[in-house]
């Protein structure tokens, strides 16, 4: 009986420092939701003045942060989409085949990985200076393709494992070419994989302060938006799309997720 | 119908690294047969078989297909297909998708595609599991996919690397007979891999023996069995007693042979007298009696009997203490502990040549499983 | 045959391999050559680099200021790992214990937060602990507090920040190293009479210790570079390393010496790393 209840009382101990952990994480994030909602008119923008809808509707009117969003939105995209070709198919090789200096490589895949951050940003500023790159979209996305290769290759890595080889051979086998055996067998049995680094690689594009902040140019990603008005107080209207982007990532994994489940429920 | 020979495997050499894997290999396959390459493990026949397959190239030598030269052919235009020991069956199609996955690649009308793949489900009796996916299939059926899929494309040959290994011993009983079935109804050449004598032995029309990446005998399975070529062979398929020794007389094709323990007899031509000579006898070929028989003077004694039901095993041991298998019909039973002398019909001793290479103790060796 | 081995074997090798090898080289390994080399050199009177062989850039890495910077980076770092372990373990613990259905939504529940961008968030930390902020006025409204009190521009509020920004990154490899735990070895352990104590450090923490140290690295190394969040709570009273080298390649404009600075977080990586690995550190958990 005495068990019982150090048992139970264990267990809300536990509920309860969880709970806190996750007050801890999720409390900025309220700030930033109701902050959306604050009808302040005066920089910085930190007392509270009433709940308001405008900043919703401002936000449209905000032209340069609506800007930086959709740069944001297409260095992401652009960058794992080349990330996640790159990275699987390196994967892919790095499994299939024996060849001198894949050590390096695997040394070299580690560094973007563990070094921090602002030793490749500055490194890459360096480089993209001395040869003349033009900062901008096109460095933002060498810079932004670098750090998610690793990631990628990580990711179809981790499915490899236990992938068998033979299948392959047997499509091979079966009167199909090396090019058509990789689209057919090869890429739909590794999607999984690929498809769970492209969402790590877009995550970490689109969050990207650091590296970006040292290649951007005069090209702004709403990282970096937000960054330059931090010094006058971050306007209601940047908390708005903030929310608004957690409401739809939020609800594009619920809806993944569940159509996931639905999907094997249906299968078995 | 000629049975001329639909594959060719001309002197070829693999090397891995500076691992010699197959050496100097020579094999006919005819068209229409059922062969299998037999040997132990690491012993270089899946290596043969991956190379008539394309998957490796041989470092030196030549294979003809259909007398056509694979040297520069791509495993995917090879009219040959390949059951894998693993299957391979493709996790994220179904059945069906695994076995019209050639067709369609081949870009087959869609009508005829699902005809053939039914055919073949029904000819490997899987009808009705052409929407189950690979993951909810036992052994035995996925097996049967492995099978389908690879017969679709009537290929000229069907390669099987120890297709039947991962299955439970009453499954792949049945499992032989049913690609003995499949083989003779398609008159497919099969060109079939095993570490399995037994296997061997039922189903091939031939069997060719490796060892240490050397080809050792080709024939058909009585032969294999009843004339070995060497020493490896005949220990290798099914039990025997092995003795070592030189031929002390020759008398027509009686041959008697001086080993440690005393003289034994055997039936054989083209020896000569001083030769050193290996000699088989089967455990089921022994004889014994209290008294010596003519031109066999071996001695021992009983030291075990074992009941398996439908014969009885007994071993008899030599005074130098090597150990020597019989074989007798249930029943019979042995004086326990008692002398024996040990004696065969001449005929049913095999007579082998040395190898170079194999070094020779002139002392006789009895080899059990 | 010469042909087919091409096709059959270096093509394949070439086709596959061949991109990330040219992007490794050309965005990875040039540009942290060319940082080392930077290091070494010298610039004119413009700030333009000139490459002439010096070590003054390494000389003036040793200059008070910046030693005092680089013990007070290398302190926030720690504390904020230290931190981030001591809450993460139990938690980790605990989240990898439940049932498999809830299992998932608390483990996406560590990572949602991170949807929204780290900047922002710690900007929120920033509106929660200001002077006017929403503790301030809550601990005043309980009169708790007479006048406001001032939570940020100092080292603990710069701990703080690293630590939320890395949270995750502690969690994650923990929880991968204890939900391999076997649930019947903490029972064998109990049933043979060890404690809850006992247990833990018999068993538990050998068998995740893998976790622990992947997790401490992937907090620890980025704490020293991460300037926007000092820059932000820690308003310029607690600089990392970082710092210093975003100062150079913007408004100071010395790039070597922000190079030879970049040098030392290179070589604190590496020396991290290599007794990572030395303690069986697998690289693999660093990366995902």
């Amino acid at each position: 009986m005495r068990r019982k209840k150090s048992e139970r009382l264990r267990r809300r101990a536990g509920a309860v420092y969880c709970g806190l952990i996750y007050a801890f994480l999720f409390l900025p994030i309220v700030v930033i939701v109701v902050n959306s909602f604050n009808a302040t008119e005066s920089k910085p923008y930190l007392s509270w003045k009433g709940f308001t809808f405008d900043w919703y509707g401002r936000l449209l009117q905000n032209a340069a942060l609506l800007d930086s969003f959709r740069n944001t939105l297409l260095l992401a995209a652009v960058s794992t989409i080349l990330s996640t070709i790159i990275g699987t198919i390196a994967a892919v090789g790095m499994f299939k085949y024996r060849f001198r200096g894949k050590s390096v490589i695997d040394a070299l895949l580690y560094i973007p990985v563990v070094i921090p951050e602002i030793v490749l940003g500055i490194a890459l500023l360096t480089l993209f200076a001395t040869v003349n790159i033009p900062r901008g979209m096109l460095s933002l996305v060498l810079a932004h393709v670098t750090f998610c290769i690793p990631f990628v290759i990580f990711n179809v890595r981790a499915r490899l494992d236990g992938y068998d080889q033979s299948i392959e051979e047997a499509s091979m086998d079966l009167g199909v070419g090396r090019l058509k055996t990789f689209f057919h067998i090869t890429l739909p049995v590794l999607a999984p994989g690929i498809g769970g680094g492209a969402l790590l690689a877009f995550t970490l594009s689109i969050d990207d302060v650091i590296v970006s902040y040292f290649t951007n140019g005069q090209t702004k990603t709403f990282p970096l938006k937000v960054m330059e008005s931090i010094k006058s107080g971050v306007a209601p209207d940047v908390n708005a799309l903030s929310t608004l982007i957690l409401v739809f990532t939020v609800l594009l994994v619920v809806l993944t997720q569940s159509g996931l489940i639905r999907r094997l429920r249906r299968k078995r | 119908m000629s049975k001329h020979a639909l594959v060719q495997i001309q002197k070829i050499n693999k090397f891995y690294g500076s691992n010699h894997v197959v050496r100097d290999l020579t094999l006919d396959v005819r068209e229409g047969e059922f062969l299998t390459i037999l040997g132990s493990s690491g012993c270089g026949k899946t290596t043969t078989l991956r190379m008539v397959a394309g998957f490796e190239q041989p470092t030196d030598g030549k294979i003809f297909v259909g007398g056509v030269d694979m040297a520069e052919k791509e495993p995917y235009e090879r009219d040959v297909n390949t059951v894998f020991q693993s299957y391979a069956l493709f996790p994220h199609m179904s059945v069906f998708g695994n076995i019209a996955y050639g067709l369609r690649m081949k870009r087959i009308p869609k009508k005829e595609i699902r005809k053939r793949v039914m055919d073949i489900l029904d000819l490997v009796q899987l009808g009705g599991f052409e929407r189950r996916m690979p993951a909810q299939l036992s052994g035995g059926q996925k097996q049967r996919v492995a099978i389908a899929r690879a017969l679709i494309n009537r290929p000229k040959v069907l390669l099987l690397d120890e297709p039947l290994s991962a299955l439970d011993l009453k499954l792949r009983k049945q499992m032989q007979l049913e690609l003995k079935r499949l083989q003779r109804k398609l008159d497919i050449t099969f060109i079939y891999v095993t570490h399995d004598q037994e296997e061997a032995l039922s189903m091939s029309d031939r069997i060719a023996v490796m060892h240490d990446g050397m080809l050792e005998q080709v024939g058909v399975p009585k032969e294999i069995y009843e004339a070995p070529a060497s020493k490896f062979v005949a220990t290798f398929i099914g039990e025997t007693n092995l003795f070592e020794g030189m031929v002390s007389a020759v008398d027509g094709d009686a041959v008697s042979v001086a080993v440690e323990s005393g003289t034994i007899c055997g039936r054989a031509e083209g020896f000569q007298k001083g030769e050193v000579v290996a000699v088989s006898v089967r455990p089921e070929r022994m004889r014994y009696s209290t008294s010596p028989v003519k031109g066999f003077t071996i001695q021992g004694v009983v030291r075990e009997q074992i009941y398996v039901g439908s014969v009885l095993k007994s071993i008899v041991v030599l005074p130098n203490g090597h150990e020597i298998k019989l074989e007798r019909l249930a029943g019979d039973v042995l004086p326990m502990d008692g002398p024996v002398y040990l004696s065969w019909q001449p005929q049913d001793a095999r007579l082998i040549h040395p190898r170079d290479q194999e070094v020779y103790h002139a002392v006789e060796t009895a080899v059990m499983e | 045959m010469s042909k087919h081995k091409f096709r059959a074997s270096t093509l394949p090798v070439l086709a596959t391999v061949g991109p990330v090898s040219l992007w490794l080289a050309f965005f990875v390994a040039i540009p942290l050559l060319y940082v080392l080399v930077m290091s070494f050199c010298s610039i004119d009177e413009n700030y333009n680099v000139v490459f002439q062989f010096t070590l003054a850039n390494y000389r003036n890495l040793l200059d008070v200021n910046y030693l005092q910077i680089y013990v007070q980076s290398i302190l926030i770092a720690f504390f904020a790992t230290a931190f981030c372990l001591v809450l993460g373990y139990p938690f980790a613990f605990l989240i990898s214990r439940t049932f498999q259905s809830r299992k998932t939504i608390l483990y996406m529940m560590v990572i949602i937060p991170f949807w929204t961008n780290s900047l922002i968030r710690i900007y929120g930390w920033r509106t929660f602990l200001g002077a006017s902020g929403w503790l301030n006025r809550a601990l005043t409204a309980l009169h708790l507090i007479d006048s406001p009190v001032e939570f940020l521009f100092n080292r603990g509020a710069t701990v703080l920040g690293m630590a939320y920004v890395l949270f995750p990154f502690m969690v994650l490899p923990l929880y991968t190293a204890i939900e391999k735990l076997d649930q019947s070895q903490l029972e064998v352990s109990a049933d043979l009479g060890a404690r809850g104590g006992a247990t833990f450090f018999n068993v538990v923490l050998p068998q995740t210790v893998s976790g622990v140290f992947s997790g401490c690295i992937m907090v620890f190394i980025p704490s020293l570079g991460y300037f926007y969040v000092a820059d932000i709570l820690g308003g310029g009273n607690s600089d990392v390393i970082g710092n210093l080298i975003e100062r150079q390649f913007q408004s100071g404009n010395n790039w070597p010496l922000g190079a030879a600075l970049s040098i030392i977080l290179i070589a604190v990586t590496l020396l991290l790393v290599k007794l990572y690995q030395k303690c069986g550190g697998d690289m693999q958990s660093l990366g995902v």
